[in-house]
């Protein structure tokens, strides 16, 4: 054919999988992808709306979707409550900030360090381990959740701080994608390294650690949003008050509204949903990049 | 002598030093996962064969648990099992499925729209549990005043409010759409990943080969091509929905659920272990959600496996 097809490049760039721009043929995905998505953000939406509702919005007849007259209401409400057990909200979320804080970095440091192990130190048990790890993947916890009690009741671990940490640490899949991860770091890097001397500690903070900053953002995300939103550990392991979590404190206000606490506590249970919600949000808007590129080395052979 | 025994044993030092080295880096985590999964694992499978109440030391009854469980546990037969195989049947297979496709279509889309819809997708999976609780209750709320009844109610759809939570027919649907909702997780992330990954050259050399649509190229080239990240989605998608059971009690707001609507192997166990203390029974129920678990990991290790 001698006539040059003028949208010979963008055919070849912009059909098929990960196109660099737009092309007519798109558009189908985008008709059907568009209304999916949007009802899919509806409940996203109603957090946000239902949060900033004031009493005779939350309470409308017929109920409106979205609120018209914003107000902070709520949130100054929640945050001078206390639970029935007299402790402040403010506690609570203190509690859960400070527990998220360190399940991530511990949990970075606890994979990352069993990663490289399992990565690039050679010893016997290296290949066996790791296929019990990948078994491990199908662990389902809330399967075993009476040996699980029955443990951290004989380990002396009920009503101590701890007991939200030490659990949230063993993560298969935390493990598996980092070590995936650092699969694909040449092995030449580190044996330059160690040609000059460097100890496996420094192999692991100087040059593994910033090489895999993607992996370590992932299990950052994958532990915020188990300990941010975790209850159950406030649930069954923890009867002092003051030890428990935000999303505990949520899970009150949300068991009392089926009965007599509808009134009182709707508004206020709506602006903690929202507290619940939005951090897990803005981590994973900042770090998503990072766990895109992390997930392509996820593959299970 | 000596010369023949130092470099041997300076081996051997060398082999303890680097060895040494990667059981230290392990062991945090080792310590970790014997202790919160491993032995767990292996209590469950011991307790199941015993008959414990949590004051009295566990009994040896041997296989009692397992034939009750099957032979006289009406509940656990007659409302458990359907219920959670009607439960993972549509969620497992139908989630994952759905989370492919989405991620294949994300894929054929340019970056900065592919991020935002993947994001929308993502979003309501990180919101599991707690958060959305409100979210549910609010709208399926039983009165007129819940979003959905005014709805119907405004469309003459329905001339009463539904219970839409409380009522058994509801339930289960429901649950079933709002699992649904939130099981575009790490899994669908992973696929599409390996969906972008693959590499352009195989679809031009596909289309030589004479694949005509794209269908056929998902078929022939695609899923072959991303067999690893399917594998890993589908365990994702197996954990994620065996996990999600308690959803059933979050929205009807107690165990068990209306007429047993929506009680899931999850429920049964919590119902029996924490609610009436029988741990043995509890502990033989949850060796079946392992095993029902482990079957469907095999399951999906034979579709999409690298030894086949």
């Amino acid at each position: 054919m001698k006539f040059k097809n003028p949208f010979r490049y963008s055919r070849i760039h912009n059909t098929g999988s990960n196109p660099r721009g737009f092309h007519p043929s798109q558009i189908k995905f985008y008709i059907f992808l568009m209304p999916l998505t949007f009802l899919m953000l509806l409940p996203i939406v109603f957090i946000f709306s239902h949060a900033f509702k004031p009493p005779d919005e939350l309470f409308a007849y017929p109920p409106r979707f979205l609120v018209t007259n914003p107000t902070f209401r709520n949130f100054t409400e929640l945050f001078s409550r206390m639970s029935n057990s007299g402790i402040p909200v403010s506690r609570y979320l203190f509690n859960s900030i400070l527990i998220t804080l360190l399940t991530v970095v511990t949990s970075v440091l606890v994979s990352s360090t069993a990663a490289y192990a399992l990565s690039k130190k050679r010893f016997k048990l290296k290949q066996t381990l790791f296929a019990i790890n990948t078994i491990a993947l199908m662990f389902v916890p809330i399967a075993v959740t009476i040996p699980r009690f029955l443990i951290i009741q004989r380990l002396g671990l009920i009503d101590s701080f701890f007991v939200h940490i030490l659990p949230a640490l063993a993560m298969p899949v935390g493990l598996f994608l980092v070590k995936q991860f650092i699969d694909s770091i040449p092995n030449e890097v580190i044996e330059a390294a160690q040609v000059d001397g460097a100890s496996d500690l420094w192999i692991y903070w100087r040059i593994i650690l910033p090489m895999i900053r993607p992996a370590v953002a992932t299990i950052a995300i994958l532990t915020f949003q188990a300990a941010w939103n975790n209850a159950d550990t406030s649930t069954m392991y923890i009867n002092n008050e003051s030890l428990k979590t935000f999303a505990f404190y949520l899970s009150t206000l949300t068991a009392t509204s089926a009965g007599a606490n509808v009134v009182a506590g709707q508004g206020i249970a709506a602006a903690a949903s929202l507290i619940m919600f939005l951090p897990n949000l803005i981590i994973f808007i900042l770090l998503q990049s990072q766990v895109m590129s992390t997930m392509s080395h996820s593959g299970l052979k | 002598m000596t010369t023949q025994e130092n470099p041997r044993k300076l081996v051997f030092q060398r082999w303890l030093y680097h060895e040494g080295n990667a059981y230290a880096f392990l062991s945090p985590y080792a310590l970790m996962f014997i202790t919160f999964i491993l032995v767990p694992v292996f209590l469950a499978f011991l307790l199941s064969f015993t008959f414990f109440d949590t004051i009295q030391p566990p009994e040896f009854n041997g296989l009692k648990n397992y034939i009750t469980l099957i032979t006289e546990d009406d509940i656990f037969m007659r409302y458990v099992i359907p219920n959670t195989i009607q439960f993972a049947v549509i969620v497992g297979p139908g989630g994952y499925i759905l989370a492919f496709l989405l991620a294949w279509m994300l894929a054929q889309l340019p970056k900065i729209p592919r991020t935002i819809f993947a994001l929308i997708l993502y979003s309501p999976s990180m919101t599991a549990g707690v958060a959305m609780s409100v979210v549910w209750q609010t709208l399926f709320s039983g009165d007129q005043n819940g979003y959905l009844n005014s709805l119907l109610l405004s469309y003459g759809v329905v001339q009463e409010p539904i219970q839409w939570l409380q009522s058994p027919q509801y339930l289960m649907t429901i649950m079933i759409i709002v699992v649904l909702w939130s099981s575009m997780g790490v899994g669908f992330l992973a696929m599409l990943a390996g969906i972008l990954e693959i590499n352009p050259e195989l679809y031009e050399a596909g289309s030589i080969d004479g694949i005509s649509n794209r269908f056929q190229e998902i078929i022939h080239i695609t899923i072959p091509s991303m067999k690893p990240q399917m594998l890993f989605g589908a365990v994702m998608a197996i954990v994620s929905t065996f996990q999600a059971g308690a959803i059933g009690v979050t929205l009807s707001g107690g165990n068990p659920t209306p007429q047993y609507a929506g009680q899931l192997i999850v429920n049964h166990i919590e119902d029996f272990g924490f609610l009436r203390y029988e741990m043995g029974y509890a502990a033989a129920a949850s060796v079946v959600l392992l095993l029902m678990v482990l079957f469907f990991s095999r399951v999906a290790n034979r579709l999409f496996g690298s030894e086949s």
